[in-house]
């Protein structure tokens, strides 16, 4: 998996690209722990678009993500999730807690 | 005698093995035709388990994951995902949503996957010995296929 980050005007956006599992997974969860710690942004948006699978080690990263941002006073949310993660995460109930769009 | 298709693979409990399983147990699932969204939850459910074997059964050594896939008569698949290590003490404790002994990169949430994604899931595990678990999971016969 790769994962990039961009800062611009208080808003982090993390676009991750390939399958996101456990080995991907705690890489990932720092690389994104120190973006925020050093950006301190007011929001953050995960994008999913060219995520090509995930298992429940995303949701671990989707959660870790919006805890570090209310911690920060920020918030977090999840945009273009494809068919498979999105199935992933509805099975997980997360999007009671975090915010997430539509599948495109 | 018509012999029915099967895999078997044997690998260490490296991180690096968990895309390798789950992307041959689809590659062999592809024989019976599933639609994406099938195929995508064979996958999954693979993913959780190989990473519960490599996280928990072998928390600070390396150990064996012995994967076995075979066709079902019923236009389905039976995936057995085993291990030799710590064993599962409390299947049920394990099974509940969000719990975990695992860290920040862990949800707790692999089995409620894969009970979710697949038709049956069983669980055997003894402490110290190891856990088995087993998958089912039916494809539907599509219109219009051969």
């Amino acid at each position: 998996m790769e994962l990039t980050t961009t800062y611009k005007d208080g808003r982090l956006d993390l676009t991750f690209y390939g399958e996101l599992d456990h080995h991907a997974a705690r890489e990932a969860v720092q690389k994104i722990g120190q973006a925020i710690d050093s950006y301190l942004p007011r929001d953050c948006v995960m994008d999913f678009a060219s995520l090509s699978f995930m298992d429940s080690s995303g949701i671990a990263v989707v959660l870790g993500t919006h805890k570090r941002m209310v911690e920060v006073g920020g918030r977090a949310w999840v945009v273009n999730v494809p068919r498979q993660p999105m199935k992933v995460l509805t099975a997980s109930g997360i999007y009671r807690i975090v915010e997430i769009a539509e599948a495109v | 005698m018509n012999a029915r298709n099967y895999i078997k693979l044997e690998f260490p409990s490296k991180s690096i093995n968990e895309g390798f399983a789950r992307s041959t147990v689809a590659c062999f699932a592809a024989q019976l035709d599933p639609t994406l969204e099938e195929l995508g939850d064979i996958k999954t459910a693979v993913s959780e388990a190989v990473t519960n074997a490599t996280v928990h059964a072998y928390p600070d050594t390396i150990g064996k994951i012995m994967l076995r896939a075979k066709l079902t008569a019923d236009n389905g698949i039976e995936i057995v995902v085993r291990d030799t290590g710590a064993g599962i003490p409390d299947i049920d404790k394990a099974r509940a949503p969000m719990f975990t002994t695992g860290g920040e990169e862990r949800s707790g949430m692999g089995f409620t996957i894969m009970e979710s994604f697949m038709d049956t899931l069983r669980i055997r595990s003894v402490a110290g010995r190891g856990t088995t678990v087993t998958m089912r999971k039916k494809i539907s016969m599509r219109i219009g296929k051969p």
